[in-house]
């Protein structure tokens, strides 16, 4: 079903907007996902994620604004945007009543998978979400991750190649989670871009290539993990202990520091600029002629951005 | 492969149709309001007038059996769906609004036709066999359409309480067999019930089982299958724009 097809984006949201009575759910947000990406999307309780993830995957139709799917848009053209599209909505839920192996044929026959090539990839799909031998249960028995694991399966059935998930793993255990975010992370090597609701700071951390902040419908800032940690706090932070730990001078003299106070064993350091400062460092531990026994450069965590981003600690 | 071809969408529509009786038509409701509910009032119809005939009642009967499983499940599958939470992944699905309802429709018209067999056996039991058999293939399958069409048009508020629309649909449908030929020929009407019944799907279907049964007919028998066509293109055409305002709102 994969088309050779020249660099379009995944998705294009063009000034989105949804507005429910009083409230505007979805404030003018624009973005671009690129093929390939594993993009989040990250925002606090009722910022406007899943009413964004609901207009993009078809499933409410936008107040204003536009999106388009691999160049299909989404409300004059959804049969073929959603064709290409796998969604794991946040309250989703399997057919209880069926089995597990009968909910995956029945999105093979929705999404026009031949039935051969159905069975195929929804054996193997199983397999790798370890409910191979739960197939023939109906799903009513199921616990909450092995639901959310089907859910998964049952997205993934037509190999689709932008893959839509709203906190995907919200409420399940270590081994779930582990179990899905490595698909995930192996669903994107082989192509597939994914957009990613969350809540979880550090599932966005470790897995998003790019974040988008949101804020009460609104975006806030959209840049790479590592980049809006870095945004938010100008100032770093640097540890470091010298071997021995007495010197003749004080690093507290060193170029280009704000500030240095010892703490037990090490010096606490903080400045503007990390790359210049570990090398006035290094340099100054030469002179002395003392090892370094340990360094360390704390950056903000993803947390802080957020925090800091959606003025959660202001309120 | 154009997901957007008829014959693509046909196939995806079967799809709905196949979980559509998988799940709900295994549901207590159709059993109750289809089959149970027609034989509970014949009987306590049948039992209170002993001067009707049987081909009479037997054709009531069907009229009755048909119209109340046509409508009994397909106005709750998308509350359901929406109470069950599948329906957010289901139009997630490239599917388009007139696949949905057709797929609901057609498992809805499946069991119309399936349940005609229970009053048409017991009327057989009964040494009443249809005069004009094919004619009443035809009626049935007629009928199942339009009454499916009824029922999923039933369902366009959008509440997600099942309940509700059973009880929405309930307020409509008794009244319904009391005006439309079913226990008391439409020509024994008052003249403000008449104009109701002429307003009623359940009166043509009724009056083509009675010709097909019995041959007695109050309307031609060519008015009775294009009012039937007419209400069946109407209430589908205006499930399907209903639907698709309201489906949003169930999320
Ligand atoms: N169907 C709806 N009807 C009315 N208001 C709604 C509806 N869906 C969402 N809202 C409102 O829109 C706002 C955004 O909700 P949304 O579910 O998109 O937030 P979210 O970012 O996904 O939150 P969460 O992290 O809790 O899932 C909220 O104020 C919510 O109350
Ligand atoms: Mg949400």
């Amino acid at each position: 079903m994969k088309e050779a097809e020249h660099q379009e984006d995944a998705i294009i949201a063009n000034d989105l907007r949804k507005v429910f009575s009083e409230i505007i759910a979805v404030d003018s947000i624009s973005f671009t996902v690129h093929k390939g990406e594993i993009f989040g999307f990250l925002g606090p309780n009722g910022a406007g994620k899943t009413t964004t993830a609901r207009m993009l995957t078809g499933v409410m139709q936008p107040d204003s604004g536009s999106a388009a799917i691999f160049g299909h848009d989404i409300v004059s053209d959804p049969i073929r945007a959603k064709q290409r599209c796998g969604v794991v909505p946040e309250t989703a839920n399997a057919y209880t009543d069926i089995s597990a192996w009968q909910n995956l044929m029945l999105m093979g026959e929705l999404y026009g998978v031949p039935k051969h090539y159905a069975e195929e990839r929804a054996a193997s799909l199983l397999k790798a979400l370890g409910l191979l031998e739960r197939k023939d249960q109906k799903v009513q028995g199921f616990s909450k991750g092995m639901k959310q694991r089907l859910i998964l399966a049952m997205a993934l059935l037509h190999e689709p190649d932008l893959l839509f998930l709203d906190e995907p793993t919200s409420g399940l255990d270590v081994q779930s989670t582990h179990l899905i975010t490595g698909m995930l992370r192996e669903l994107n090597n082989t192509g597939t871009t994914i957009f990613l609701t969350t809540h979880n700071m550090d599932e966005a951390n470790r897995l998003c290539d790019r974040v988008a902040i949101i804020r009460k419908g609104r975006i806030a800032a959209i840049d790479s993990p590592e980049r809006l940690k870095m945004a938010i706090e100008r100032l770093h932070t640097i540890e470091v202990s010298f071997d021995p730990a007495q010197t003749a001078d004080d690093p507290t003299t060193l170029p280009g520091i704000k500030s240095a106070r010892r703490e037990g064993d090490k010096w606490v350091i903080t400045t503007e600029d990390v790359d210049s400062t570990i090398h006035a460092i290094t340099a100054y531990g030469a002179e002395q002629g003392v090892k370094i026994g340990m360094l360390r450069t704390l950056a903000p965590t993803l947390d802080e951005a957020f925090l800091r981003l959606t003025g959660a600690d202001s309120a | 492969m154009n997901p957007e071809s008829f014959i693509e969408q046909a196939k995806r529509a079967f799809a709905i149709t196949k979980k559509d009786i998988r799940i709900y038509y295994l549901k207590g409701p159709v059993i109750i309001f289809g089959l149970f509910m027609p034989l509970f009032l014949f009987l306590a119809f049948a039992v209170g007038n002993r001067g009707l005939s049987m081909p009479f009642l037997i054709s009531g009967l069907l009229a009755m059996t048909v119209f109340f499983t046509a409508t009994a499940v397909s106005p709750v599958i998308q509350p359901w769906e929406a109470q069950a939470r599948t329906l957010e992944r289901l139009i997630a699905c490239p599917i388009t609004m007139r696949t949905l309802i057709a797929g609901d429709m057609f498992a809805s018209v499946l069991f119309g036709i399936g349940i005609a067999a229970v009053p048409i056996g017991i009327g057989a039991l009964l040494g009443i066999v249809p005069l004009h058999p094919l004619l009443l293939l035809a009626g049935i399958i007629l009928a199942s359409v339009c009454f499916s069409a009824l029922g999923l048009l039933l369902s366009t508020p959008a509440t997600n309480v099942p309940s509700n629309i059973m009880m929405l649909s309930s307020l409509l449908k008794f009244p319904l067999v009391f005006i439309s030929g079913v226990f008391i020929p439409v020509e024994q009407l008052p003249f403000w019930g008449q104009v109701l019944a002429v307003c009623s799907p359940l009166t043509y279907f009724t009056d083509i089982a009675r010709y097909c049964i019995m041959e007695t007919n109050t309307f031609p028998l060519a008015v009775n299958f294009a009012a039937l066509a007419a209400f069946s293109v109407t209430f589908t055409l205006l499930a399907i724009r209903l639907h698709a305002r309201t489906v949003s709102r169930r999320i």
